[in-house]
């Protein structure tokens, strides 16, 4: 069965929200090489996202292009997770938001690559091999970063607590993916956090955190001051 | 922090384009280590074309000569003309796929 307007939305949002979160550190990494990496990654979800809109706007049938689901929608109609939505805090905030998503986001590219709709899981494919490569980055950082310096350990196992109860939406009912980043934990000398008493959630039916409208407003700020105008 | 803290080691970093081809000097990336410094060097300098394979070494790590040493080095004697192959026509195939 093909994917519906809503999970492609979710699929498109969550990157297009992410990389944008992703290109406010262009010109503010620690480190010149760092930014680069950083920008990359977003311009991967960037990408990414563009096609799931387009398939998103093809199925809905109402001519809507990318462009417009992207920059002429309200925050109430975005589908992202609330996770990637949050900040991007300091480094490490930033780093294990990217290894908090890709967990997720990973297993769920390589089983849509495999399913029964074709244009979807032809798009699933290509994105799964730039994530692979996106979470060899920032799982290197998040072990580097929990496993070196007193200062370093302190931030990451700060920002791992920070964003921990964001997460119950996109790890509902996949138990194993706690399991996978409890060993990527150890190695960095982290601990998971326990489940949060008050899990997050309401990403998926259009219930955001104040982060969102201030992300969008700048966002979309070019394209609704100037409707329908070609770049 | 001084400026010399600041910095991780500098790597040189080597693209090859095609299989079969020679590595070439594309630039350099700084980095703390080398998993780090090949990651750098792909996202600076794979990202634009076709690149097979990436090396990188450290920059300290490479002997160089010294220009000071250039002419006993480097310069054996370019009278000795019979010292250079440059009376062959070289095949195409014979060339690493580059114009000299």
């Amino acid at each position: 069965m093909n994917a519906s307007v809503e999970e492609l939305l979710a699929l498109a949002d969550d990157r297009l929200v992410l990389g944008h979160r992703l290109s406010e550190w262009c010109g503010h990494a620690p480190i010149l090489e760092e930014d680069i990496a950083l920008s990359n990654v977003g311009l991967d979800l960037l990408g990414q996202a563009t096609r799931f809109l387009e398939l998103a706007g093809e199925r809905e049938g109402r001519g809507r292009s990318a462009d417009q689901l992207a920059f002429l929608r309200d925050p109430t109609e975005f589908r992202n997770c609330l996770l990637v939505e949050q900040p991007n805090g300091d480094f490490a905030r930033t780093i294990a938001r990217q290894v908090l998503f890709d967990a997720a986001a990973l297993p769920e590219l390589e089983r849509l690559a495999r399913g029964g709709d074709a244009e979807l899981a032809a798009l699933a494919a290509q994105a799964a091999k730039e994530s692979r490569y996106h979470a060899r980055h920032t799982r290197d950082w998040f072990v580097r970063l929990g496993d070196g310096s007193e200062e370093s350990h302190r931030r990451m196992q700060a920002a791992l607590d920070f964003l921990w109860p964001f997460t119950a939406e996109l790890y509902a009912g996949r138990g194993e993916l706690r399991a996978e980043l409890e060993t990527l934990a150890a190695q960095a000398t982290l601990e998971l956090p326990g489940d949060p008493d008050f899990p997050a959630s309401g990403g998926r039916r259009g219930t955001h955190s104040e982060h969102l409208d201030h992300l969008l407003s700048e966002m979309q700020c070019v394209a609704r001051a100037h409707p329908g105008a070609q770049w | 922090m001084t400026s010399e803290d600041s910095q991780w080691p500098l790597w040189e970093v080597f693209v090859q384009e095609k299989t079969g081809q020679p590595h070439e000097h594309a630039g350099s990336v700084h980095a703390p280590d080398a998993e780090l410094a090949l990651q750098a060097a792909r996202d600076v300098y794979a990202r634009r074309g076709p690149v097979v394979s990436l090396w990188v070494v450290e920059s300290a790590r490479i002997a160089a000569t010294a220009p000071a040493d250039a002419a006993s080095f480097l310069e054996p004697g370019p009278e000795k003309i019979y010292r250079h192959p440059r009376f062959y026509s070289v095949p195409k195939a014979g060339k690493s796929g580059k114009k000299p």
